[in-house]
């Protein structure tokens, strides 16, 4: 096999096209319902838009996932963040805009260390603890803002504006969230941090016995997802120009799911950024597109968890066929099967 | 394998059935049995309590541990089969959608179908066990990690409760359920009739868990789910019943809610899953799999709920009972680690070598 044709059946059998057409697919029937969904303005402004926060926390969620843990903190960390922005306007109204997006990257990223720090150092799996801090962030929100929120009359107008701003018709949250996955997609891809964070997930206690500094990496995995989250907050300050204390409640579950839809294994190894991208478009896509299709949008959540639920069952389903296929080529149908899943195959009695 | 102690001690070689190994019995009865994890949350929900009674004004009213045993018992009732899920190494993350499918089914079964209430908690349930019974299928028969199913069917059910309800609300209930749902065992005792049910089933999880055959399979299944399999347990039925038994209850737990707040709302219960799952892991239960007892979790529960209401006497403290609740989680769960960290320091100075404790168990869960 040529290599040209290699990357073509590759590219035609992966998950990130299998979502993809999915995506298009749903806005080709909206559209066709109802032409408005992409191409009157305000349409076609939302199709891009809306998404953006949560491409933002799945890609970060994705580098997590990958090195085999989850964050689900992420969303209080967004919320705090976001509040965090408001109060540093109403102290500092004149701050230019740049350090803000900088403040919040780099709360946001302090906010990941400390998972980092009690995952990597505690020994305990990122579940518990960022099930922890999810408390303890949205704790520290609540405390802190009471019953006062932030109103759009708090913060400057041309930072409210860049929630609404487009350059070209695409919208510039939309671009600081493409930016961000094309960075952090580019650095798993290729960089030699990217690819030990895959080799991390794979077999951690390979990744041990080979030297990579697996401390490091899983703890540089969390400061991004938390970074990530922070921008996501400063995103959200400048989308909706009102914080209170519920911003970001259950989006942690929603990117683990758009992750989990767009191919990245739970167990960590597996998936890309690009693939949990298009899934966090798809999910928010179909909220838009359900009301139009005549189904009430009191169904989208049932939706997303059929979805995940069909991702899950098609990656067994994939990798079991491929397990079958190796097996076949390696002509010695005698042998247990090597599975993509990091529970032991159930020996037959 | 009956004998086994039920604590332990780090890396315990456990060659045959009767094995006495130094591990276990290097410290008196006495010291294994208190000087444990689940007695140390005992200790410190009766600390607290003690605490919040002297300290906190009004904590000593007559209608504090009324109003405690009412909030807690939901909670406490799912804990009973999720402290047996994550003992095998699993999790579910859906029982607070069923909690809230159930109570939407109650609402719309009883309100609008005219349903009597009894038949329509049984159709509830029913479908509470169906629901249970898919997550249990997906993940022990067809052999699917289960935090990403029950993520998937935590979305799953509580879009269908909201898809079936919308926004809106059902309470038109007739008082005599209601008032049954708050009813007192013993008019002027803080003890509401709940409390008698969750008491029932604490004992029938404990015979279940740790008196029975079953629950020995449940804890191998926890430690080596191969080795279980060889040693005679069927792994998936039993993983499949027990995700059963959660849906069940988290269903019985809904209809309970729904009685309650004489209220049936497709949200009801949001987020409780993480309630659930946070005291579980304050009770001392592995999230590995394979440790864990039933009397820590009950402890944990009770602590969280303990903690919460007496924060919430005290306006101040009530946006704080959050970051409570979350550092008591962390710190459970750090602490054996550190401990172990701490006494290898020592052992190492006076030349004996530890094995960590952290990582018992196998590791399913990310």
């Amino acid at each position: 096999m040529s290599s040209a044709t290699r990357v073509l059946s590759h590219v035609v059998r992966s998950r990130e096209l299998a979502v993809a057409v999915v995506l298009v697919a749903l806005v080709v029937v909206t559209t066709l319902r109802n032409d408005n969904f992409l191409f009157s303005p305000d349409g076609w402004r939302n199709l891009l838009l809306n998404p953006s926060m949560l491409l933002i926390l799945a890609v970060g969620q994705t580098a997590v996932i990958i090195t085999r843990n989850v964050d689900l903190s992420v969303g209080s960390t967004l919320g705090l963040t976001a509040y965090a922005v408001g109060k540093l306007y109403t102290t500092y109204p004149d701050l230019p805009v740049v350090l803000v997006f900088l403040a919040g990257l780099v709360f946001g990223g302090l906010l990941g260390l400390v998972n980092g720090v009690l995952v990597t150092f505690g020994k305990v799996p990122a579940l518990v603890i960022t099930l922890g801090t999810l408390y303890i962030y949205r704790g520290i929100f609540l405390s802190w803002a009471g019953s006062d929120r932030i109103t759009a009359s708090d913060m400057p107008r041309d930072f409210l504006a860049l929630g609404t701003k487009q350059v070209l018709t695409i919208p510039v949250l939309t671009i600081i969230a493409l930016v961000v996955l094309a960075a952090v997609g580019y650095y798993l891809w290729t960089a030699r941090g990217g690819r030990e964070m895959y080799a991390i997930g794979s077999d951690p206690d390979a990744a041990v016995l080979y030297g990579l500094q697996t401390t490091k990496r899983v703890l540089s995995a969390f400061v991004l997802s938390g970074a990530l989250a922070g921008l996501a907050g400063v995103c959200y300050a400048a989308r909706y120009g009102s914080i209170s204390s519920g911003a970001g409640r259950d989006i942690e579950l929603q990117a683990v799911g758009a992750a989990v839809i767009g191919g990245v294994a739970i167990f960590g190894g597996v998936g890309t950024v690009w693939g949990a991208a298009i899934g966090a478009v798809l999910l928010t896509t179909i909220n838009s597109s359900l009301p139009i299709l005549g189904v009430s949008d009191f169904w989208q959540r049932a939706v997303v968890g059929a979805l995940i639920l069909a991702a899950v069952v098609l990656d067994r389903v994939l990798s079991a066929r491929q397990a079958k296929r190796l097996a076949a080529e390696r002509e010695a149908p005698t042998d247990p099967p090597p599975t993509a899943s990091p529970t032991r195959q159930e020996v037959p009695a | 394998m009956s004998t086994r102690s039920t604590t332990p001690a780090a890396g315990a070689p456990l060659t045959s059935g009767e094995a006495r190994t130094y591990a276990a019995y290097s410290k008196p009865l006495w010291q294994r049995v208190l000087l444990t994890r689940e007695f140390a949350i005992i200790a410190a929900l009766v600390a607290v309590y003690a605490f919040s009674y002297v300290r906190v004004e009004n904590f000593d009213g007559p209608l504090t541990l009324y109003y405690l045993f009412l909030d807690v018992a939901p909670i406490l009732l799912i804990a009973l089969p999720m402290t047996m899920i994550i003992v095998t190494g699993e999790i579910d993350l859906s029982v607070a959608s069923v909690v809230g499918l159930s109570s939407v089914l109650v609402g719309i079964l009883h309100v609008d179908a005219g349903l009597s209430l009894p038949m329509a908690a049984l159709v509830a349930m029913t479908v509470g066990a169906v629901a249970g019974a898919v997550n249990g299928f997906l993940v022990a028969y067809v052999g699917l990690p289960s935090l990403a199913v029950t993520i998937g069917t935590l979305a799953l059910y509580r879009g269908i409760a909201v898809g079936l309800l919308g926004t809106e609300a059902k309470t038109d209930f007739p008082e005599k359920w209601t008032d049954l749902a708050k009813q007192r065992i013993v008019e002027g005792q803080p003890y509401p009739w709940i409390l008698l049910v969750v008491a029932v089933l604490a004992v029938v999880f404990a015979v279940l868990l740790h008196f029975s055959t079953f629950g020995r399979g449940v804890f191998e299944i926890g430690l080596n789910d191969e080795a279980a399999r060889f040693s005679g347990v069927d792994v998936a039925r039993t993983k499949l019943v027990l995700f059963v038994l959660a849906g069940t209850i988290s269903a019985f737990a809904g209809v309970y809610y729904t009685l309650r707040y004489g209220s049936a709302r497709g949200d009801n219960a949001t987020g409780m899953e993480l309630q659930v799952i946070a005291a579980v892991l304050l009770g001392g239960v592995s999230i590995f799999g394979g440790r864990g007892a039933l009397h820590g979790v009950l402890a944990g529960v009770l602590l969280i709920g303990v903690v919460t209401s007496a924060m919430r006497f005290n306006t101040d403290l009530v946006d704080k009972i959050q970051i409570v609740v979350g550092v008591l989680l962390v710190l459970s769960v750090v602490s054996p680690s550190f401990l172990s960290w701490a006494s290898g320091l020592i052992r190492g100075r006076t030349g004996l070598r530890s094995r960590s404790t952290a990582g018992t168990g196998k590791r399913s869960l990310p």
